[in-house]
């Protein structure tokens, strides 16, 4: 590999980073050097090729001209070697803008690569062609870019979705027609496709909020399965657009004091329930609310970026009593790089600005380290400012008091600022802390010393009378003093305080007369200043001294202090041709004012009104492209724009946005279409179709689950009411019908190449849709129990699909509500309980005749056989002392008077076993002995099988993943059928109508607890290889069941 | 988004550029060494630093400065998450960020740069799609490649890409299956002057290397999951089984990552396991130093490799010090006193003391240094958390596992 430096032994050393000392011959030495590269790419052989590639990105990378070799690199971009054509490529994008016309030369061989079998080769191709920058192909590019985007390779798609911008900065006349292919994009469902097209979207067509609403749900569904960037572009358009569609959640809040809310917000959070009903106006929007549900786990994410864009929705979306779940995600994120915690300290400054309760949880961790960079120190001074209040000032003095000592002075001047703010804040301990910089006043530090002085000048001015002996203390630092700032500042003080310092204050004024030349300008004005005062309050000592000034001042170098001294002198002693004498009256008033307190602000105000997050808010100034964030509207707009609405040619793309959010459902549907991918993509073994169907049916019962998800909030929300779903299933079928037509030729397509797959699921979706009608039918001839709906369907339904899924509505929706049980082939399988020696004559054995339990619905049957084999009439069987463990119930079979010799009895009873496999131990009693006996049950006979629909077992199938789930491979012996009483022979479930002849289905629920039991068994045709899955909730039940129907199987 | 990257090395030469649009002259760095001359130390540059036309985010890290070049209004955290992460794909593929090996590698650096980022906005950024598109430099791999022509990238596509688990390639095969976890957890502690805890926290962070076959799907369940405060996940875990069950359920990346972080709060109560005594005391020319450190609540485990280090206020010339234990070092230019106790057994605990030589003439100084300490105790979280078990589903071989606690300090603190 040619290393970095390679160069250098090669053209002869010419070509060192600006460090070589003869770079003045770099011109001569690079022609040589780039007859030498052009000679290399010229040869057929793709090593030299590669190695002046190498060389020449080399040359890229260090910021050198090398645009000098683009026709000889502009040749070889149809090179058949990879890592040559990808660096041409590299190179392209770097000069082509600048070679225009030769870059041309180029454009058809990324027109073929268009065209490529090869998804990566697109991609690439469009990569590249969308990257040159020349405005002459712009028509090459919008059609390439529409047709990228119907791909059906999500990859491609993405691209397409990320050359959108690239061709947008290069013509912004194109934005209509890249509108048309956004809107197109913001269609598709691929995790991968929705992060590109909604930072497409954000560049291009920002303002187009309409078009988001029919992807809304679906995008906040979605948005935890995207990827890490995809998320932030996401959650910032999801912020705008909320901010656009849904009312202020905080509307009413506003009537609550800020200053009071820091003792109210631990209430709220503990009350949010209290709380609600009082305010009885404002009801969030749903869609409002199921954005704020689904972006509250990305304050997980690892990534920082996310995190806060989450906070910033949360910021400026969310009600004000919710926003602090964000504090703890951010308070993490300032473990994390210097960078990030800079950035995110100066969100938090904002936040806490506002809302003080949201952080006050976290004070301890805004203190400030030894080992942190001087500006994270001060946006932590700035956050505990703003943190402190009556309850928390003491703890954060002390806090304050270690940073005053520390040895970066900036901090100490920053300390010194922040104590001066909580003390203005908190009325409470303004004279601690005035006392506390007063301490600091004899620091020996000067920059210390003159930060005290300038804050408490700033203090005394709202209580001046108390504190005399400050400002005397104060008059006398003037002496030693040097910091202009500060010796202004207390300069101040004594003019405008002077009636508490009689005596100091034309002393002072002496002193500072003398070196007045040598001060500085703001020194000068305040000398001004303090002389006029004390003029007008004690003319009789100091006007000599004012005079001298003045004259001073006359001839200074500076206009404003000679612009000062003459308004002064004409002001406090007018001469006498201009007497007027009319301001002179007022002289005093004038000069001493009530002047109102400074509010001592945060350096940092005035960033708030910037969106969180935003590169504005973090330099404090507009940012180019930056759009404010709109305000809440005042009428809540039509909030049916996001429902979306069916139209017949496109269901098969609507059906999916109407999706719920179960997210942890999609996140597990999502891996069952990743398989598909990867076993479409991948070598196209028998079973890809089979995990196919799987994962759209998976996708297809998302839409089912809504009645009963465990977001019943959201379900609700859900404006589409369960009949409506049943005709747009209607609709769906019929879509079908017409759509049916085409499958052959859709098949057709789906075997010639492997990728066209991917395109596929909706047609082939709609063709199963199909299939499964039928087989659903047909199927019925081996399934036992027909329930009437579906023997009405065997007569009619075959011919009319449509009232055949109008009538599977309806099962469904049954089925959905309770799923019914039914009875199934009973084992005639027989177990001993009592033996006939040990029995006396009287033998005992039971079965399981898995019939319900008339008992209670909770208990399994098991029937129960007496014989008497003996010569003596048994009599008085009965059921005697149960040691029975916990949670076991039994109900009693009753007893049996008398069984004659020879003669035999039947009885059941009911048994509770908890769905465990516990042994029932009791005594079995006749009237004159009594015998130990226990029941052991097998698993499979602890469930009753039920009725379910194939949508409704893929569904609970779903719920039951991971460890709930056990999945292998297993060896199958016999066809179909016997595998199914081979199944329905060690577990009592009910075989679930199938679409998928290789796929075989059965469901049960055990007979406590009612968890169902799914099995689901897929063969593939080659050598009797099966993959058997079995799920259920009780894990026990699912890995034993599991074992014995592999090693049944086997058998 | 991002416009162009400047590497620059601690010498302030822009050693490498890439432009993902329009190309922009390296004179644009111009504002940000200005802004380096300015900061005190290279850890205080501020990070975002506006110019004319441009915005330049930068970060630095391993003695390098990574600028990046912005146009318009973009979240600055996005973008230096961005750069961080090409910082750790540099590490992943070349083992350590250094200018030298970015140099040597500049042609697969480009690559990366190239795939990561599409028109500045990111592309492929998980480095097992990166890893399959673009194979990491090795000795052996070069050797190959120089004799066979072959080149480091990849013809097809990564299938990752293509699928939602696209932290994971498929066809992993490994012959022993194994998987370990080292839970890590950090002690961040500031301690005043007179021993008293004013804060103290945990953080903790499981990093995991699993190198197993197949598919599988694992869940790590913890005796005492209520113990975490708050958690930041890997995209692979699974939030909602977290939220419910407490449970890590995910399909893990192949190799090594990190799992997930966490905090302990500060609410609860941290114990620290040492204690420090300190006596400095600085008068006229010199001063006396002492410091004492023992265990304490280290449930029966050692400490290790504990050194304490102290920046010394500018006034003081030299250090001549005693330890029991352990050996010092004193840095006169950096004033930087580091002590390396090495283990604490049981018993006298390790003292050193001595004298502090001040420079005459000069005031004494006020500030007393703040000891920063690190220790590491192997075999021991300190909050107590606890790996219940881990479960595998979905592939049928048993893997090997094991799970490694220990503790360390993170930014500890006491102020004297």
């Amino acid at each position: 590999m040619t290393s970095y430096n390679d160069e250098r032994s090669g053209g002869g050393g010419g070509d060192d980073r600006g460090q070589d000392p003869s770079s003045g011959t770099l011109f001569n030495v690079n022609y040589r050097k780039h007859d030498d590269l052009k000679q290399m790419l010229d040869q057929n052989k793709d090593a030299l090729k590669l190695e002046a590639m190498k060389r020449i990105i080399g040359m890229i990378a260090k910021g050198r001209n090398a645009s000098g070799l683009f026709p000889a690199v502009v040749k070889n971009v149809a090179s058949k070697n990879i890592e040559v054509k990808k660096l041409v490529y590299v190179y392209l994008e770097r000069y082509a803008e600048e070679q225009q016309d030769l870059a041309l030369l180029s454009i058809s061989t990324f027109q073929r690569g268009l065209k490529d079998p090869n998804q990566l080769i697109r991609a690439s191709a469009l990569r590249v062609l969308s990257s040159i920058r020349v405005p002459i192909i712009v028509p090459i590019m919008m059609l390439s870019i529409k047709d990228c985007s119907n791909d059906m390779s999500p990859f491609v798609r993405k691209t397409a979705a990320h050359a959108i911008p690239k061709l947008y900065s290069l013509d912004p006349d194109q934005k209509e027609n890249l509108i048309e292919i956004i809107e197109k994009l913001l269609n598709d469902r691929t995790t991968l496709v929705a992060g590109s097209v909604v930072m497409a979207f954000q560049e291009v067509c920002p303002e187009r909020i309409d078009l988001v609403h029919r992807h809304y749900r679906k995008l906040c569904s979605l948005l935890v399965d995207v990827d890490e960037w995809g998320q932030i572009a996401i959650l910032s358009m999801l912020t705008r657009y909320a901010r656009t569609q849904f009312l202020d959640p905080n509307k009413n809040d506003d009537g609550i004091d800020e200053k009071d809310r820091p003792f109210y917000e631990e209430d709220e959070q503990s009350s949010e329930e209290e709380e609600k009903p009082k305010k009885p106006t404002y009801i969030m929007d749903h869609d409002h609310r199921l954005l704020l549900k689904s972006s509250k786990p990305l304050l997980q994410s690892r990534n920082a970026a996310v995190v806060m864009a989450v906070s910033q929705l949360y910021y400026h979306v969310a009600p004000r009593n919710e926003v602090s779940i964000v504090a703890k995600a951010l308070v993490r994120l300032l473990r994390g790089r210097r960078e990030v915690q800079a950035i995110v300290l100066q969100n938090i400054a904002s936040m806490t600005l506002k809302g003080k309760g949201v952080f006050d949880p976290f004070l301890k961790s805004f203190y400030v380290r030894s080992t942190d960079p001087t500006h994270v120190r001060i946006l932590k001074l700035e956050v505990l400012t703003n943190l402190a209040s009556e309850t928390n000032i003491a703890i954060i003095l002390r806090e304050f008091q270690t940073y005053v000592r520390s040895a970066d002075k900036q901090f100490v001047a920053h300390t010194i600022q922040a104590i001066a703010r909580c003390a203005t804040n908190i009325t409470e301990v303004t004279d601690t802390c005035l006392a506390g910089l007063v301490s600091l006043l004899s620091n020996r530090d000067e920059a210390v010393v003159a930060e005290s002085v300038v804050v408490i000048k700033k203090l005394l001015q709202m209580n001046p009378s108390q504190h005399s002996d400050i400002i005397k203390h104060m008059a006398k630092l003037v002496d030693n003093i040097q910091v202009p700032m500060a010796r202004a500042s207390i300069l101040w003080l004594i003019g405008e305080y002077s009636e508490f310092v009689p005596k100091i204050a034309p002393d002072v004024l002496r002193k500072v007369a003398k070196t007045f030349v040598s001060q500085e300008n703001i020194v000068k004005l305040q000398i001004l200043s303090l002389a006029a005062k004390l003029y007008v309050t004690n003319h009789k000592q100091t006007k000599l001294l004012t005079q001298y000034i003045l004259q001073l001042a006359k001839y200074d170098q500076n206009y404003d202090i000679r612009d000062r001294a003459r308004f002064i002198r004409h002001l406090i002693m007018p001469s006498q041709a201009v007497a007027t004498g009319s301001i002179h009256k007022h002289a005093k008033k004038i000069l001493l004012a009530p002047k109102p307190a400074p509010v001592l602000e945060s350096p940092f105000k005035g960033r708030d009104t910037f969106q969180l997050g935003s590169l504005s808010h973090a330099i404090s100034g507009e940012a180019a492209g930056y759009q404010r964030l709109p305000d809440f509207p005042e009428e809540q707009p039509d909030p049916t724009c996001r429902n979306v609405e069916v139209p017949k040619a496109t269901s098969g793309e609507n059906k999916k946005s109407l999706r719920k959010p179960n997210k942890k459902k999609s996140f597990y549907s999502d891996e069952e279409s990743s398989s598909e991918e990867e076993s479409s993509s991948g070598s196209e073994d028998s079973e890809s179709d089979s995990d196919d169907s799987d994962s759209d049916d998976e996708s297809d019962e998302g839409r089912t689950s809504d009645t009963e998800g465990p977001d019943s909030r959201i379900s609700e929300s859900d404006s589409v009411p369960p009949p409506k779903r049943k005709t747009e299933r209607l609709k769906r079928v019929e879509e079908s019908e017409s759509s049916s037509e085409d499958e052959s030729s859709s098949s057709e397509e789906e075997e010639s190449s492997s990728e066209s797959e991917e395109e596929i699921p909706k047609k082939s979706k709609v063709r199963r849709k199909v299939g499964k009608q039928e087989v659903n039918l047909l199927d019925l001839d081996d399934f036992a129990p027909p329930t009437l709906t579906t023997s009405t369907n065997q007569s009619t339904g075959i011919m009319m699909p449509v009232l055949a899924a109008d009538l599977q509505g309806i099962s469904l929706a049954d089925s959905a509500s309770d799923v019914t049980s039914v009875g199934a082939t009973p084992t005639m399988e027989t177990f001993e309980l009592l033996h006939r020696v040990t029995g006396g004559g009287l033998s005992a054995v039971y079965r399981y005749p898995r019939s319900p339990c008339i008992y209670d619905d909770r208990m399994v049957t098991i029937a129960l056989e007496f014989t008497n084999n003996g010569d003596a009439i048994v009599e008085d069987i009965r059921m005697g002392e149960k040691n029975l463990q916990s949670g076991l119930r039994v109900h009693d079979f009753t007893p049996i008077d008398k069984i004659e010799p020879g003669a035999s009895h039947n009885v059941t009873f009911g048994v509770d076993f908890c769905d465990t496999t516990q042994p029932l131990h009791f005594k079995l009693c006749t009237a004159k002995r009594n015998f130990n006996v226990s029941i052991k049950i097998p698993v499979g006979e602890l469930v009753l099988p039920i009725v379910m629909s194939q949508d409704n077992f893929v569904k609970q199938q779903g719920k039951l993943a991971g460890m709930n789930e056990n999945r292998g491979k297993v060896v199958v012996q016999g066809e179909a059928k016997a595998i199914c009483s081979k199944v329905t022979e060690i577990v009592n479930v009910a075989r679930v109508p199938s679409t998928q002849e290789h796929v075989i289905r059965f469901a049960g629920k055990t007979s406590h607890g009612g968890s169902f039991l799914l099995i689901t068994i897929e063969t593939s045709t080659e050598q009797r290889q099966a993959q058997l899955c079995v799920n259920c909730d009780k894990m026990v039940i699912c890995s034993i069941i599991f074992k014995q129907i592999k090693e049944k199987l086997a058998s | 988004m991002i416009h162009s990257l400047f590497m620059v090395n601690s010498h302030h030469d822009i050693f490498m550029e890439k432009h993902w649009k329009t190309a922009i002259k390296k004179s644009i760095c111009d504002y940000f060494f200005e802004a380096l001359e300015k900061a005190s130390s290279p850890e205080d540059v501020p990070p975002v630093i506006t110019t004319p036309h441009h915005y330049l985010i930068s970060i630095y890290r391993e003695r390098l400065y990574f600028v990046s070049v912005i146009t318009k209004e973009v979240q600055p955290l996005f973008v230096i998450e961005f750069l961080h992460r090409i910082v750790d794909t540099f590490i992943d593929y070349f083992d350590e960020c250094s200018e030298r090996s970015i140099k040597d590698n500049y042609v697969v650096v480009y690559e990366l740069l190239e795939e990561m980022l599409d028109n500045g906005y990111p592309l492929a950024t998980e480095s097992n799609i990166l890893k399959e598109l673009i194979k990491p430099p090795n000795i052996l791999r070069s050797v190959v490649n120089t004799v066979t022509g072959q080149s480091n990238i990849a013809d097809r596509l990564p299938t990752g890409q293509l699928s939602n688990i696209p932290w994971r390639r498929t066809g992993v095969k490994y012959a022993a299956n194994e998987a370990y976890f080292d839970i890590t957890e950090e002690v961040d502690a500031i301690i005043d002057r007179s021993g008293s805890v004013v804060f103290a926290e945990i953080q903790g962070s499981i990093d995991a290397v699993v190198k197993l076959s197949g598919m599988p799907d694992l869940n790590l369940s913890f005796v005492n999951p209520r113990l975490l405060d708050d958690v930041s996940f890997h995209p692979c875990v699974r939030y909602k089984r977290w939220e419910s069950e407490r449970v890590l359920s995910f399909v893990p990346p192949d190799g090594s990552f990190k799992l997930c972080s966490y905090h302990v709060g500060s609410q609860g109560m941290v114990s620290i396991p040492i204690y420090i005594r300190h006596n400095i005391h600085y008068a006229g020319s010199g001063g006396k130093f002492e410091i004492t450190v023992g265990p304490r609540h280290t449930m029966g485990k050692v400490i290790e490799d504990l050194k304490i280090s102290a920046s010394m206020p500018k006034q003081v010339l030299n250090v001549n010090l005693l330890p029991t234990q352990g050996d010092y070092n004193f840095n006169p230019v950096e004033k930087e006193l580091v002590w390396d106790v090495g283990k604490i057994m049981a018993g006298k605990p390790p003292v050193i003391r001595g004298m502090v030589s001040l420079q005459s003439g000069v005031p004494v100084p006020e500030e007393k240094p703040t000891l920063s300490v690190q220790f590491k105790i192997q075999q021991l979280s300190i909050s107590g958390l606890r790996v219940n078990r881990l479960d595998m589903y979905g592939e049928k071989y048993k893997p090997f596992k094991g799970v490694k606690y220990i503790t360390k300090a993170g930014k500890f603190q006491v102020r004297t």
